[in-house]
């Protein structure tokens, strides 16, 4: 059923319609308003033989998510930025006992300084949790995913986060085909546990695991990551089945024949890019974008294949390895190891910092002359940087960065409008 | 009766509670759930705890009284700590009873989290037992330990105090007494030991939530804790329960003066012994022989600098706690 709605309220409906029996849900900017739907749908009747639990903290969030996983319950809940930091052990701890929980990450940046806008610095801080990463780039998506993560989540017996920008894609209006219950249902079964804490059949759950056999429990873990690559996609097929359209993956290519250039990126990004890169290619550059749907497990054979014939990569993703530069750029060099493609990062929208198509354009117009550094900021205001470095050098009690950077972009401005 | 599954281990000797004759004189169904046939036995024998360890002896009482009372259908959440530790060793498990440890701090969500998949599930005849030890329950885990509070989540929660880090090698924690001696609060200086005028009495905390049932036990009176766990059992939504319980190696004390120092505590008024239902106090455990507290530290080398002369400040200060809790609970 088509229907205008924003992603926070499609992303709730579609994870109703996945029945879950047990929500915790913990408030952080941009994702709130996904658990706070399906805790209205729990007490008006909708969502029934479900649990909505309001936690004292992401930590006892995630916890929670933990306990009823173990005791057999299909278990979801959602978090952003600080409140996934908060719950780091937990998360860690969710994917090391293999209990497929599905929990959507509204991405945000991470402080200090404090920034409740979108970039995708949460994902990365728990890209090796040992949870399946996948990330959207529209609200359809969102909604087609989530529903496909339950089952593969389940299927493999590991949690799945669901990456979708914050605001951008939490926040927006937009046109969402919703699948139908019954849709859902033949696609998704219930829930049967691997493992459950049942009186019937005792056992121990989240014993000490010594040398002897740690490896071993570790590599477990990678080789189910790796059975995700190849259950991903049948998933994926099995569900666009169901719903006719193209709905999931590991990776997606936004373009036809052969690029020269190409742009790999991951979310909703993709959508303004797209309308720079379709006027390029109209005039003849050969430059075409490939988006990193699935993020761990890692595809990268599947990226080699993309990316064998470019002449030049350019990665353009919204966090930072500070000290290191890009992290899916470091990934995509790793797929193309033993080639000698060039692969550029490109640093941008942090903090929420617009992504705008005049700047994408100049950026891919250098990007196919190879005229990029190897690790660029997309629109960094040197003036702002070099003030800060040279105060710093200049005085020991410089105080606080943010704030000289605040009040220096202040006094840039102003002089700028005298 | 309950019903006893085939899986579980029979009992393999005769085992009484602290009060051995008296257990005996008892009507069959008042006596210890350890004395019967039908005892759980879910920690069963072949654990790694030291000798003389209160903590195991404590949870494998709690336990079976919470096992029989929820007729062997109950699902245990273990925080990080000793008991976790000695009852886990690989690949072996103590457990048989349905357990799942997580995190040292989560205890109490994770066995929330239990509670609303059983809740979910409709399955009301399966009860949540939750325990760990005084650092996983009153410091890093308190948060989560509130939350279970005060959203009146159906628990019963039972926290192992033996008053330090014991696992990670006697460090102080919020249990930590005054003047104690742990590996971060070293008996040297002008005020050796733990630093007085800190840490937390859990329990008052727990009963300030308005939970259904809070009560404190201590291993020496093994049938007062059998009865405290079954009672709280009667309760639905969340209950507390502190055991006392006495470690050995962390004290510095005798293995075999485990028991004897537990009934010091109680005995000298340093641990006050009582439930409470909905937040008022409804019933306290009068001293029945009191000691002065010298008989209680003389037994731990950990307050072995207490009773040395130059420090009798120490002394007089734990001997005017112990007279404030008998006062304050009416002790005798
Ligand atoms: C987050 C975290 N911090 C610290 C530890 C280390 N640690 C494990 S057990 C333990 C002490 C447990 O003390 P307590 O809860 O009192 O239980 P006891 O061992 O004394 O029974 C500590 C500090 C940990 N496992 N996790
Ligand atoms: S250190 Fe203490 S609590 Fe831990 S097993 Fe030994 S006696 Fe028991
Ligand atoms: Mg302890």
């Amino acid at each position: 059923m088509l229907r205008q709605i924003d992603g926070s309220f499609a992303v709730a409906e579609a994870v109703a319609l996945c029945r879950p029996e047990v929500v915790s849900c913990y408030p952080i900017t941009p994702q709130t308003h996904i658990v706070e739907h399906l805790g209205e749908l729990v007490k008006d009747g909708h969502l029934k033989g479900c649990e909505f639990i309001n936690t004292e903290s992401e930590f006892g969030a995630m916890s929670l998510c933990i306990g009823s996983s173990s005791a057999g319950a299909r278990t979801y809940t959602a978090t952003a930025s600080q409140g996934l930091l908060f719950m780091m052990e937990a998360v860690y701890n969710a994917s090391g006992m293999g209990l497929p929980i599905v929990m959507t990450l509204g991405n945000r940046a991470i402080g200090a300084p404090i920034n409740i806008w979108n970039d995708q610095t949460d994902a990365m801080s728990a890209r090796d949790a040992g949870w399946i990463q996948l990330f959207v780039e529209s609200n359809q998506e969102a909604v087609d995913v989530h529903i496909q993560a339950f089952k593969l989540a389940e299927a493999l017996s590991l949690p799945v986060m669901v990456c979708m920008d914050g605001f951008i894609l939490t926040h927006s209006y937009t046109r969402i085909d919703m699948p139908t219950q019954e849709q859902v249902d033949s696609f998704l079964p219930p829930f049967v546990a691997r493992q459950k804490l049942d009186p019937a059949d005792p056992v121990s759950m989240g014993a000490m695991v010594g040398p002897e056999a740690f490896t071993e429990v570790r590599y477990l873990a990678h080789y189910k990551q790796l059975e995700a690559l190849e259950l991903i996609p049948k998933l994926a097929a099995e569900y666009d089945a169901i719903v006719g359209r193209d709905s999931g993956g590991l990776l997606k290519s936004h373009y036809e024949g052969d690029a020269e250039t190409v742009v790999v990126t991951m979310g909703s990004v993709i959508g303004t890019m797209k309308e720079v890169l379709t006027p390029m290619r109209a005039e003849g550059t050969s430059i075409g974008a490939i988006t990193v749907r699935s993020f761990r497990p890692f595809p990268k054979d599947e990226v080699y294949e993309a990316l064998k014939n470019a002449k030049r990569v350019i990665v353009f993703e919204k966090a930072l390895a500070v000290g290191l530069g890009g992290i899916l750029s470091s990934n995509i060099r790793w797929a193309l190891r033993g080639t000698a493609t060039p692969v550029y990062s490109v640093i941008g929208g942090l903090g929420g910092r617009p992504i705008t198509r005049p700047s994408l354009r100049t950026l891919f117009e250098k990007g196919v002359k190879d005229q990029l550094e190897e690790t660029h900021f997309l629109d960094l205001n040197l003036d702002v940087v070099k003030r800060q470095i040279d105060r710093e050098r200049e005085q020991t009690g410089s105080g606080p960065a943010a704030e000289n950077i605040l009040r220096d972009i202040g006094a840039l401005r102003a002089a700028k409008t005298a | 009766m309950p019903e006893i599954r085939e899986s579980l281990q029979r009992v393999k000797f005769y085992q009484t509670g602290t009060f051995t004759v008296g257990n005996r004189l008892l009507d069959q169904s008042l006596r210890t759930v350890q004395a019967t046939g039908e005892r759980a036995n879910a920690i069963t024998s072949g654990h790694r705890a030291c000798q003389g360890c209160g903590e195991a002896l404590g949870a494998r009482y709690a336990v079976d009284a919470a096992m029989r009372a929820a007729n062997n259908k109950l699902i245990a959440a273990n925080a990080t700590g000793c008991l976790e530790v000695f009852t886990t060793p690989y690949p072996e498990t103590a457990w048989q009873l349905p357990w799942v440890h997580s995190l040292f701090g989560n205890a109490p969500a994770v066995a929330s989290g239990v509670a609303a998949a059983l809740r979910a599930k409709g399955r009301t005849d399966v009860r949540v037992l939750a325990q760990g030890g005084d650092g996983g329950t009153t410091d890093i885990g308190f948060g989560c330990l509130s939350g279970m509070f005060e959203r009146n989540d159906d628990v019963l929660y039972v926290c192992y105090n033996n008053q330090a880090y014991m696992n990670t090698g006697v460090q102080r924690s919020s249990q930590t007494p005054g003047a104690a001696r742990t590996a971060t609060t070293m008996p040297v200086g002008k005020e050796p030991g733990n630093p007085f005028g800190t840490g937390k009495f859990v329990p008052a905390i727990a009963m300030a939530h308005n939970i259904p049932y809070v009560a404190t036990a201590s291993i020496h009176d093994l049938h007062d804790l059998e009865y405290k766990v079954t009672r709280a059992m009667e309760f639905h939504g969340a209950r507390y329960i502190e055991v006392f319980v006495t470690c050995p190696l962390g004290w510095g004390s005798r293995p075999g003066d485990t028991l004897k120092i537990a009934r010091m505590a109680v005995e000298t008024g340093i641990y006050p012994l009582f439930e409470a239902e909905y937040g008022e106090v409804t019933g306290v455990t009068k001293i029945r022989n009191r000691r002065p507290v010298e008989d209680y530290l003389k037994l731990q080398r950990r307050f072995a600098h207490v009773l040395k002369p130059g420090n009798e400040w120490q002394l007089e200060q734990i001997q005017a706690a112990a007279e404030k809790n008998i006062r304050k609970y009416g002790l005798i």
